[in-house]
């Protein structure tokens, strides 16, 4: 009976810190979610503010990052666009969708820099 | 343990593999956007626009002076907040070559040459027909005397100016195309092949320069460039080319008075 108590107990404590960060994205994902429905609705800056809330909670959500960049990029904030972008692809780097986003981005502030550096 | 003990272990090990399994097939949205490009300028200070008109060269089949002027006005009536001021076209290339030849502490009248249209002459040495030659009427762009006087006829507005190269390109090398047939089945296919062709066409060179008609001080200038090429055989009259051209390079050009909005789309996930 201990031993089972011990296993269990085991077992317990070893998703606790994983539930605890389940949490968090959980909370974080009603954010993004939330996000999501305003922003395709052209509310971008609730869209913004709640993606920002959602990496607060959960600074390891890609996806936030991906969709704050998104946001960012929609209001012309360019270096934050991109700092929000790096951080997503640094966080899933395997991620397709994100990384044309990324790649969509950088094409548009490139011919921008250089239009500007002509 | 007994094997219905481990079976007790595993099935949340299980059950918690599969949920972080589900929850990694993320689903996603696509949204269009529309990214603003901010303008390369700061024209607030000006309520009204001036294309004064450009030193024009290279090909003769086109006034690229003339025709710059109409439709950078066109543009901006309709697509900026500045008012357009409608005066006749400066021949800047002929007040430039009075001005080389005359008193330089004394500039001419913005408005002496302009009246008629330019007429080249073909063997005329003075002709421009590349970027050497345009070098030489550089130095009315500086003159910020001249561009100050013409300034104050119209109440110190933005001014544009600059040059025009609007020259015939050819050139022949190895292009990609694609050739229809039908199989055996009668179903159409294309294969990509690459031919050597000869082409010609034409190249654009705009260098805007934006001036300030109160003070006469140059405030930005660009360069831009675009080029076409057609099969040799194909006969595009060389106005709807430079059209075509200018089609491309507005964009650049609106952008730097105005706010651009690029369209796009993008992936929101959850």
């Amino acid at each position: 009976m201990l031993r089972r108590v011990l296993v269990v107990a085991t077992v317990l404590l070893a998703f606790a810190p994983q539930a605890q960060a389940g949490d968090a994205r959980s909370d974080a994902r009603a954010q993004v979610e939330f996000g999501i429905k305003v922003a395709q609705n052209g509310l971008w800056k609730e869209a913004a503010y709640r993606w920002e809330k959602a990496i607060q909670i959960d600074p390891t959500y890609a996806a936030a990052w991906n969709n704050l960049a998104v946001a960012y990029e929609q209001q012309g904030n360019f270096e934050k666009a991109r700092e929000a972008y790096e951080k997503a692809v640094e966080l899933d780097p395997k991620n397709l969708m994100l990384r044309q986003n990324y790649d969509l981005f950088k094409e548009i502030n490139d011919r921008t820099k250089r239009r500007r550096d002509r | 343990m007994t094997a219905r003990n481990a079976g007790a272990i595993v099935s949340p090990l299980v059950l918690a593999g599969l949920l972080a399994g589900s929850a990694a097939c993320t689903s996603f949205y696509e949204i269009p956007i529309e990214t603003p490009i901010q303008p390369k300028m700061d024209v607030s200070m000006f309520q009204r626009v001036l294309i004064a008109g450009f030193i024009s060269g290279g090909t003769e089949d086109v006034d690229a002076n003339l025709e710059t002027v109409r439709l950078l006005r066109s543009q901006l009536r309709t697509k900026s907040s500045l008012r357009v001021i409608e005066a006749e076209v400066l021949q800047l290339a002929e007040i430039a070559k009075e001005q080389a030849k005359g008193d330089s502490s004394a500039p001419p009248s913005p408005g002496g040459a302009a009246d008629g249209p330019q007429q080249p002459v073909a063997d005329d040495p003075s002709r421009i027909r590349n970027e050497k030659d345009l070098e030489k009427y550089q130095s009315i762009f500086a003159d910020a005397a001249f561009w100050k006087k013409l300034g104050e006829e119209y109440q110190g507005p933005l001014i544009i100016t600059g040059t025009v190269l609007f020259s015939p390109l050819s050139t022949a090398g190895y292009v990609p195309v694609e050739r229809e047939y039908f199989d055996q089945l009668g179903r159409r296919r294309v294969i990509q092949s690459r031919i050597y062709q000869e082409r010609k066409g034409f190249t654009l060179q705009p260098k805007l320069i934006y001036i300030d008609g109160r003070t006469g001080a140059t405030l930005y200038s660009e360069t831009l460039r675009e080029e076409i090429l057609y099969n040799a055989q194909q006969n595009t009259p060389a106005l709807s080319s430079y059209f075509e051209l200018m089609d491309k390079l507005i964009p650049s050009f609106l952008n730097t008075l105005s706010t651009q909005k690029i369209r796009g789309t993008r992936m929101l996930i959850k």
